[in-house]
């Protein structure tokens, strides 16, 4: 199995997550260029952190339509599994690849802190290595994680077992205090109706390694590595 | 060439009203510090201007829109409207 990371110009977290799946996970990976048209059979394209195009205009605004991004859009819509980090879950709320939108965090502070994080769906291709209402630690850093999302697309994100994860206390309560960035119903990552397809505000690919203070990142890319074997 | 000129489009895009805007807020409390107590309520937003050449005023008008509906504003969250600068 093969995963690929997209490069827009301005992303900074690429070769973090590559290193951690191909150095620390030990997983055939390439990066891909955002101006190629070519995904190079990859089984999982992911869309990692940064500052795709400086966030000019909105975060992932313009990175939606780079070249590469149409062989993503396909990829995705035909199952292929596709995981948003950060900016990356910025990019495919922009493409339309998943509902909802971002706005800026509601303390309008720039956060960089680890965070809790509880499983909300364990039945997914990037969780099923972890049990739900499972606590994991996994840092943030971004200026604009707020996740919006209209009442009535709320609600079939509930009734569609949609929401992965939820930002949580360390104990896995939720509470205003754990919600740092103001985020509707505190969602922090959520999937597609299909499944295939998940964003994350969170960065796993810093919290994969036990040196940086967490390894819990593990299991995002674990449970895709166990999904794609099966 | 008959039919084509230069339009300047100005087009507003802002938060949409069920949105919560903490940057209008800000701003809003800070004319309060100054004493500007009758501000009730502010919302920032965005304005871009654009010079379009060579197209008709319907072609512009239409142009306007899609542009305004797929990149200017996200539509989830944000509104626009536009004016034609004479």
């Amino acid at each position: 199995m093969k995963f690929g990371v997209v490069i827009f110009p301005g992303s900074n977290c690429d070769y973090d997550t590559f290193y951690v799946l191909k150095g620390v996970l030990k997983q055939e990976s390439l990066l891909l260029w955002h101006k190629e048209h070519n995904l190079k059979n990859v089984d999982c394209v992911i869309l990692p952190g940064g500052f795709s195009y400086g966030d000019y205009l909105r975060s992932g605004a313009i990175a939606k339509f780079s070249p590469l991004m149409q062989e993503v859009k396909e990829f995705a819509l035909k199952g292929g599994l596709v995981l948003g980090i950060c900016n990356g879950f910025q990019v495919l709320l922009e493409l339309g690849l998943l509902p909802g939108a971002m706005l800026r965090n509601k303390s309008l502070k720039f956060l960089c802190q680890h965070v809790w994080l509880r499983v909300e769906n364990s039945k997914t291709p990037f969780t099923n290595k972890t049990r739900k209402g499972q606590v994991l630690k996994i840092p943030i850093a971004h200026y604009d994680g707020n996740y919006f999302a209209p009442p009535q697309t709320l609600q079939e994100l509930k009734r569609n077992n949609q929401l992965v994860f939820r930002y949580c206390d360390a104990k896995g309560e939720l509470s205003e205090e754990a919600n740092v960035n103001g985020s509707v119903e505190s969602i922090a990552g959520l999937m597609n109706t299909e499944g295939n397809v998940m964003g994350m505000m969170p960065h796993p690919e810093r919290a994969s390694e036990l040196i940086l203070g967490s390894e819990d990142g593990r299991f995002i890319f674990e449970s895709v590595i166990n999904y794609l074997k099966s | 060439m008959r039919g084509c000129l230069t339009v300047k489009v100005r087009i507003l895009v802002s938060l949409k009203d069920i949105v919560l805007d903490p940057q209008g807020q800000t701003v809003k409390n800070a004319l309060h510090t100054l004493g500007y107590d009758f501000v009730n309520d502010v919302r920032q937003g965005k304005v871009f201007e654009l010079e379009l050449e060579g197209i008709s005023r319907q072609q512009a008008e239409k142009a306007i829109v899609e542009i305004s509906d797929k990149v200017l504003a996200n539509p989830i969250i944000e509104k626009f409207s536009w004016q034609i600068l004479d």
